[in-house]
C-alpha cells in the first residue's frame, strides 16, 4: 500500500495521510479518521450558511424580478460584493463579533447572498413579458405567476447561483479556522499540528470537495431545466445579452 | 505561524492611542501613525493582481482566438478552465507547492488559472454577438479573414471582453489576499498578522476593497477611451 503511494512523493505522503492518518510526536492522532470530522464540520457550516443565503435570497430575487425593479441594487450588490475579499469578511467579523460558529456562518450567508440574489434576479426580470402576460390572461394571481410561470422558467439560473455561492462558501469555510472553527482548513491553518503533509493532504480534500459539489450541483442544475428551455437552450444563449459575469451564466 | 503570530502583535501595538489599542479598538490616530506599515504589502498586492490579470489575460485572448476558428474547442476549454476555476486557491496554493515551491510564482500561478474562465467566456461571448451585418459589410468591402477579426470583431467585442476582465480584476484583489498562505504577501499577511485588531482589519481589508474598485474604475476608463462609440448609441 506504502509502496504505490510513494511514487507519487509528497503527494503520495498525503494521500496516506488522507486514508491511514499519522500519529504526531505529542501523541495527537491525526489525519485518517479525524479529516472526516473535519469535513463533516465544513459541510455543516457550509449547509448552514447556504440555508440561511437561500431562505433569504431566492424570495428576495422573485420579488424584485417579479416587480422587476431594483436591477441597479442587485448588479451593484454583486459587484459589490466580488471586491470584499473572503478574508478580509471573516477577519471583519472575527474582530467585530469575534469567534464562533454562528458569526463564521453569518459571514458566510452575506458571501453567499449576492450570486444567488442577482442570479434569481435576472432570471425571472428575463422571463418574456408576453409569457407573463399570458398566464395574467388566463387569470393566474400574482403569486400563482411566480410560482407557476416566472419560478420554474428561472429555476435553471436560480441554481447557477447556488452553484456558485456553494463553490465559494466551501472555499471560504477553509479559513474558519482563523475564527475558531475547525474545519477542513484547519490543517492549512494550524499547520504545526499536522505538519506540510496534513496541510497538503487538506488542500487535496477540499480541492475535491468543490469540484464533487460542482459536479453534483450541475447534475441537479440541468435536471431542475424545464424540459422545454432544454430545446431552446442553443439559441438561449445567444439570445442572453444581458450578463453581469459570471453569475447570470448558467 | 503561532509563534509569529504572538510576535506581531508585541511589537506592532506599540505607537498610538494606547487605551485604544488595548481594547483592540477601532483608533484613527493608531491607522494614521501606523498606515506606513500597508504601503508595501499593497505595492505587493497591486502587483500579484497586475501580473496576474496580464498573464491570464494573454492566455485567454491566445486561446479564445484559437476556440474562435475552432468551434469544437470552445467546450473542452470551458470545461477545463471550469475546474480550475471551481478549485479553491487555498487549496491550489498549497498543491503547488511540491511542485513550485513558496513564493510569487506559486501565487501568480494559482491566481491566473483562476482568471482564465472569466475571461475567456466574456472574450468569447462579445466575438459570438459580433453582428452578422457588421461581418458582411468587412467581407464585402474584400477584408481577409485576419483583417476581419481585427478590425471588425475585436473592435465590437471589446466592451464584452473588457467587462470580463473587470470582473477578473475584483475576483483577482479578493483571491490575493489568500496569497500569503503560498508566502507571497499581500495585504492578506496584514491582516492575518493580527486579525483581532479592528484599526489593522479595517485598514488592510479596506485598502483591498479600495484596491478592487480602483481597478474596476480604472478598466471601465480605458473601456470608454476606446469605444467611444458605445456612448454614441446611448446618447
Amino acid at each position: 500500500m506504502s509502496a504505490t503511494y510513494a511514487v507519487l512523493g509528497q503527494f503520495g505522503d498525503a494521500v496516506r495521510f488522507i486514508f491511514e492518518g499519522e500519529t504526531t510526536r505529542e501523541g495527537a492522532d491525526v489525519g485518517g479518521s479525524q479529516f472526516l470530522d473535519l469535513t463533516w464540520e465544513h459541510l455543516k457550516l457550509t449547509f448552514a450558511a447556504m440555508g440561511i443565503a437561500c431562505a433569504i435570497a431566492v424570495p428576495v430575487g422573485l420579488w424584485l424580478g417579479h416587480i422587476r425593479r431594483g436591477n441597479f441594487a442587485a448588479i451593484s450588490l454583486s459587484n459589490v460584493g466580488r471586491a470584499v475579499p473572503s478574508l478580509a469578511l471573516i477577519a471583519f467579523f472575527v474582530a467585530y463579533l469575534g469567534t464562533g460558529f454562528t458569526n463564521v456562518t453569518l459571514a458566510l450567508v452575506l458571501l453567499a447572498i449576492p450570486p444567488i440574489l442577482t442570479n434569481t434576479y435576472v432570471a425571472v426580470s428575463q422571463v418574456e413579458r408576453d409569457t407573463v402576460d399570458a398566464a395574467r390572461g388566463m387569470g393566474m394571481t400574482a403569486a400563482q405567476i411566480v410560482r407557476r410561470v416566472e419560478l420554474p422558467l428561472a429555476l435553471p439560473l436560480i441554481f447557477g447561483g447556488i452553484k456558485t455561492s456553494t463553490v465559494n462558501v466551501i472555499a471560504t469555510a477553509t479559513i474558519a479556522p482563523l475564527a475558531g472553527i475547525n474545519t477542513l482548513g484547519d490543517p492549512i491553518i494550524n499547520v504545526s499540528g499536522y505538519g506540510d503533509t496534513g496541510r497538503l493532504a487538506a488542500a487535496m480534500v477540499v480541492a475535491a470537495l468543490a469540484v464533487f459539489t460542482e459536479l453534483a450541483l450541475g447534475a441537479v442544475q440541468r435536471a431542475v431545466t424545464p424540459a422545454g428551455l432544454k430545446l431552446e437552450s442553443d439559441t438561449a444563449s445567444r439570445r442572453m445579452r444581458f450578463r453581469p459575469g459570471r453569475e447570470a451564466t448558467t | 505561524m503561532i509563534l509569529e503570530l504572538a510576535q506581531v502583535q508585541i511589537q506592532d501595538r506599540s505607537a498610538g492611542d494606547a487605551g485604544c489599542v488595548a481594547d483592540n479598538g477601532f483608533c484613527p490616530s493608531w491607522i494614521a501613525d501606523n498606515f506606513g506599515r500597508y504601503t508595501d504589502p499593497l505595492l505587493q498586492h497591486v502587483y500579484l493582481t497586475v501580473v496576474s490579470l496580464a498573464i491570464g489575460f494573454a492566455i485567454s485572448f491566445g486561446l479564445a482566438l484559437v476556440a474562435h476558428r475552432q468551434r469544437w474547442l470552445v467546450a473542452p476549454i470551458t470545461q477545463i478552465t471550469g475546474i480550475l476555476y471551481t478549485l479553491p486557491s487555498l487549496a491550489v496554493f498549497f498543491l503547488l507547492l511540491p511542485i513550485t515551491g513558496r513564493g510569487n510564482e506559486t501565487a501568480i500561478i494559482a491566481l491566473v488559472s483562476y482568471s482564465l474562465l472569466i475571461i475567456f467566456r466574456n472574450i468569447m461571448t462579445g466575438l459570438d454577438n459580433v453582428p452578422a451585418e457588421s461581418k458582411d459589410a468587412g467581407l464585402g468591402m474584400g477584408l481577409t479573414d485576419r483583417q476581419l477579426l481585427w478590425r471588425v470583431e475585436i473592435p465590437l467585442a471589446l466592451p464584452e471582453i473588457l467587462a470580463g476582465l473587470r470582473i477578473a480584476a475584483t475576483t483577482t484583489v479578493g483571491l490575493a489576499t489568500l496569497a500569503f498562505f503560498a508566502g507571497a504577501g499581500g495585504l492578506g499577511e496584514q491582516i492575518f498578522a493580527d486579525i483581532n485588531f479592528k484599526s489593522n482589519v479595517v485598514t488592510a481589508g479596506g485598502l483591498a476593497v479600495l484596491l478592487a474598485a480602483a481597478l474596476d474604475a480604472l478598466i471601465l476608463l480605458v473601456q470608454r477611451a476606446i469605444t467611444p462609440w458605445t456612448r454614441a448609441r446611448v446618447a
